[in-house]
């Protein structure tokens, strides 16, 4: 044996050692590595959500400065008597005639030069995939064949049960999709890559199909479409966002009126006529209910098939009984001058009767002791609201409930026009509105103002009272498109991928044969992101979180100042980074981890410690400025914009985009002085002339509220123009991303 | 709250002293990280996450090293969850005794170049999931192919790690 071979053989061993060693080495950094970004990853989504759930407070708010209103406002002029009735003005169904007058669209012509899809009764497969097809190329339907899609939409509707029994036996496989949220391109892709609608192929759309994403009136006209061409394989439920309410605030009816400046309105009028026509529930085989949000341990399933749904046009509405007689004197008063205000919905004598649509008045049990604490808490803080324009990240959902009714006559049933009682009203809400939890109970949804957070033990007991197997619901975005709980009894499925933001989360469908196992496809419909890395795709949605954060942290600065001050002892004009943390969530109460996230916020520090008033200083520079506002009044103006926005649009009832200069004025004396806000009437006056553009005594909503806009507007459109330059030419339904 | 005194003169030197402030902040911190994941907000997490949790606190733990850890703070009958209870004054420990510290890049050069038996600079795919993939700790598939979609250069199919190395740097500050 020579000493050659020994030390060869040595010398081999000490290499592999040492290529182990090296492996290990280079795999350990690198599974680092990945579990910082995967830490980052959960951030973001931790950022999204709070900043979500933290608008729903302000929803909150906005119900609360409602009620408010009511309780202590005394109208002390005409005008503010008309603003009152305005405001608080009822609507309701039209009847059959009035629909034949109001909503006719047969006296509607399609011009020759109108290139987009034509469309004829009976429908046929043929026109729902023409409709796909001129949608995937970005044309638009003519306003006529709109609202006769709506009208046929409705007529067929009308003859549906509240809850929806199908079976496997007649199509093998049955598809249920959850909220797609206006993004076109996710069912586009759903029909891709799993086939169009057909007697083989059955497709349940659980509610959610409008608001937020620029493509809700195509999504709901191929929808339609299918459903009238189908109508044993296609079902729709309707969801929380299937409310005319909701779209006031979250984006669908600016997008009618953006794209049918003409016929707008009678649009959004039939809109409302079909949205309380959707089943509330879709049963497979007896065994799988399928409801938008979820269940509470109220839930009765006869109850629900019995009630007249179509009576609630939005969950949002209840009405509150007169508990003073001053009150009630004043809704009369109120009544008689109604007609003042003028609307565009029928000049006609239907609004000369007020008397209709009294309704009987309660407020929902389970509201009222968060009602009390909410109050309280509004009274205490400034709450904020992210900016409504950039709809993808916008997701609030919430209870907003609405301007209470004001009893025109104190007994119910002297009208034609009622609504349901009180207990079926609930059993609907609960359906749309509600959300899975772990923990076991049943407890008010305190997130979203309504319906309830149910836990296990809910799940449980329903399952077995209606001998079922498990629930298929939506409501909620997940990262993964889908998600079970409560031991696989409850399947949230949601269908609009990069919600939030491109590359976010995935989309899901499940599809369901006669065994009634699911099979879960998840997709995400952006190419883009499948050509970036994981690392630049978690960048950019985090860059997205932090935009937003950011946003949210300068409508706070002045109590971020202040809270810093309280730390700044010595007047250094220095606070600890631990300080920091602490005062960002006594300001802000989004519980997110701060210390996780400060190195993304804050990247200059001394020995350890934050100059805080340069930070917030160049907090300021990132954000939009408007030379004409004074800037303590931006920040305040910013903060309120979207109930701001809100109740602008309740006000501007024709939907022309203005409102009078005395009416923003009003608003906002009304508002600030519920906000605590201290502000002169002079600053208001002065704050309207210079948002009065062309000086002619209107506001142009949008072009105020543009203001706060701008930045973010050429951002998205930025990121907008830079995805679809990768999809011009082909679809965005290659077959990628499917897993 | 000083730390035992009577360690050897190498861990004293690694050893951080925590102020009582010091401490609790660092208590704050772990607290922070631990709980976005605790997905039922009852102080618990899935273990699976645990690894997730500790490397971005900032240390950095072989799979072997991270598998003691966890065998630490599990419960006698694993539940697959651990409590923050017990991770806490674990994690606390680790922290100041500068456990599991990150590579540093020239490290981690070498270690690139050791696998590179010719010498050239790069690494050939084969030879790069060969040695991930049955070498050391192995990759799954999944971090075998998130590692390529960076490092791999399409053109060339060979991984130049300096320059991988040098983006992954930037990257992480």
């Amino acid at each position: 044996m020579g000493t050659g071979s020994s030390s060869h053989h040595h010398f081999v061993l000490q290499k592999a050692e040492s290529a182990f060693k090296a492996a290990v080495l280079i795999q350990r950094w690198y599974r680092r590595y990945i579990a910082r970004l995967e830490m980052r990853r959960r951030c973001t989504w931790t950022i999204f959500q709070s900043i979500e759930y933290s608008g729903h407070q302000d929803q909150v708010k906005l119900h609360d400065f409602f009620s408010y209103l009511v309780d202590h406002f005394t109208p002390s002029s005409q005008n503010e008597r008309n603003f009152l009735s305005c405001m608080f003005a009822e609507e309701r169904l039209l009847k059959d005639s009035e629909m034949e007058t109001y909503c006719d669209y047969e006296s509607i012509e399609v011009p020759d030069y109108y290139t987009g899809p034509h469309v004829s009764f009976p429908l046929l497969p043929d026109h729902a995939t023409a409709l796909v097809e001129a949608f995937k190329q970005k044309k638009q339907l003519h306003a006529r064949y709109v609202l006769n899609i709506l009208h046929e939409a409705r007529k067929y509707l009308i003859q549906l049960p509240n809850i929806n029994h199908i079976s496997t036996c007649y199509s093998e496989e049955i598809t249920v999709c959850g909220d797609l949220h206006g993004q076109l391109d996710d069912l586009i892709f759903i029909f891709y890559k799993n086939g169009l609608p057909s007697p083989e192929r059955s497709y349940v759309f659980n509610g959610d199909f409008v608001d937020r994403g620029k493509h809700s009136i195509e999504i709901l006209m191929i929808l339609f479409a299918f459903m009238l061409v189908y109508p044993k394989e296609f079902h729709l439920n309707r969801g929380n966002h299937e409310d005319h309410l909701v779209n006031l605030r979250y984006g669908f009816t600016k997008e009618v009126m953006h794209k049918y400046k003409v016929n707008g309105k009678k649009i959004l009028k039939m809109l409302q006529e079909v949205f309380c026509w959707l089943p509330l529930a879709t049963l497979i085989d007896e065994k799988v209910l399928i409801i938008h949000g979820g269940i509470s341990d109220k839930t009765d399933l006869e109850l629900l098939e019995k009630l007249e749904r179509h009576k609630i046009i939005s969950t949002m509405k209840y009405t509150k009984k007169p508990e003073k007689k001053k009150a009630a004197e004043e809704s009369r008063s109120i009544s008689a001058w109604f007609p003042l205000k003028s609307r565009s919905v029928p000049s006609s004598p239907l609004r000369l009767s007020p008397h209709k649509g009294s309704r009987s008045a309660s407020i929902p049990c389970t509201f009222t002791p968060d009602r009390k604490e909410i109050f309280k808490k509004v009274r205490q803080s400034v709450q904020l609201e992210l900016k409504e324009g950039q709809q993808q990240m916008d997701f609030s959902e919430f209870k907003d409930k609405e301007p209470l009714r004001f009893p025109l006559e104190s007994e119910p049933n002297s009208c034609d026009f009622q609504g349901v009682n009180q207990e079926e009203w609930k059993q609907v809400v609960d359906i749309l509105w509600s959300d899975p939890m772990p923990q076991e109970g049943c407890k008010a949804n305190t997130v979203r103002g309504g319906g309830c957070f149910f836990g296990p033990n809910v799940t449980e007991q329903v399952l077995q009272k209606y001998s079922l197997q498990f629930l298929i619901r939506s409501h909620e975005c997940k990262q993964e498109g889908y998600e079970f709980c409560h031991n696989r009894k409850v399947l949230t499925i949601f269908s609009a991928s990069n919600y939030y933001e491109v590359g976010s989360n995935r989309g899901a469908y499940v599809k369901l044969g006669p065994d009634l196992i699911p099979h879960i496809v998840q997709y995400q419909a952006n190419k883009t992101t499948h050509t970036l890395t994981m690392r630049q795709r978690i960048s950019r949605v985090e860059e997205s979180a932090l935009k937003a954060l950011r946003e949210k942290l300068f409508a706070h600065s002045s109590s971020l100042l202040a809270a810093f001050k309280s730390y700044d002892l010595d007047g250094s004009n220095f606070i600890t980074l631990n300080d920091w943390s602490v005062a960002m969530e006594s300001v802000l109460h989004l519980g997110l981890p701060w210390r996780v996230l400060r190195p993304q916020l804050v990247t200059h520090t001394i020995n350890n410690m934050l100059e805080y008033k340069s930070w917030l200083n160049d907090l300021a520079k990132e954000q939009v400025s408007h030379e004409n506002i004074q800037s303590s009044l931006l920040e305040v103006l910013y903060r309120n914009r979207s109930n701001l926005e809100t109740i602008f649009r309740i006000i501007d009832s024709d939907h022309s985009g203005l409102i009078s200069f005395d009416e923003f004025r009003q608003i906002w004396k009304l508002f600030s002085s519920h906000m605590n806000v201290d502000i002169t009437d002079e600053s208001i006056c002065d704050m309207a002339r210079s948002i009065d553009f062309n000086k002619d005594g209107n506001i142009d909503i949008n072009e105020f509220l543009e203001a706060f806009r701008l930045v973010e507007q050429s951002y998205l459109e930025d990121k907008d123009s830079e995805l679809k330059g990768s999809e011009t030419n082909e679809s965005s339904c290659s077959g990628q991303g499917v897993h | 709250m000083l730390l035992d005194c009577s360690h050897g003169l190498d861990e004293w030197k690694s050893t951080t002293f925590f102020s009582e402030a010091g401490l609790l902040e660092l208590q704050k911190k772990i607290k922070e990280a631990f709980e976005v994941f605790d997905h039922e907000a009852n102080d618990t997490v899935d273990v699976r996450e645990i690894g997730t949790i500790i490397r971005s606190l900032g240390c950095c733990p072989s799979e072997g090293e991270l598998h003691d850890l966890i065998a630490e703070v599990e419960e006698e009958e694993p539940t697959g969850y651990i409590r923050l209870e017990k991770f806490l004054p674990m994690m606390v420990k680790v922290l100041s005794e500068r456990r599991y510290r990150p590579i540093p890049e020239d490290l981690l050069l070498q270690a690139f170049e050791v696998l590179d038996s010719a010498k050239e600079g790069f690494l050939t795919k084969e030879e790069l999931v060969k040695y991930m993939t049955e070498e050391g700790e192995p990759f799954t598939e999944e971090e075998m192919e998130e590692m390529l979609s960076a490092a791999l250069d399409p053109e060339t199919n060979t991984i130049q790690y300096r320059d991988y190395l040098a983006m992954m740097v930037i990257d992480e500050n």
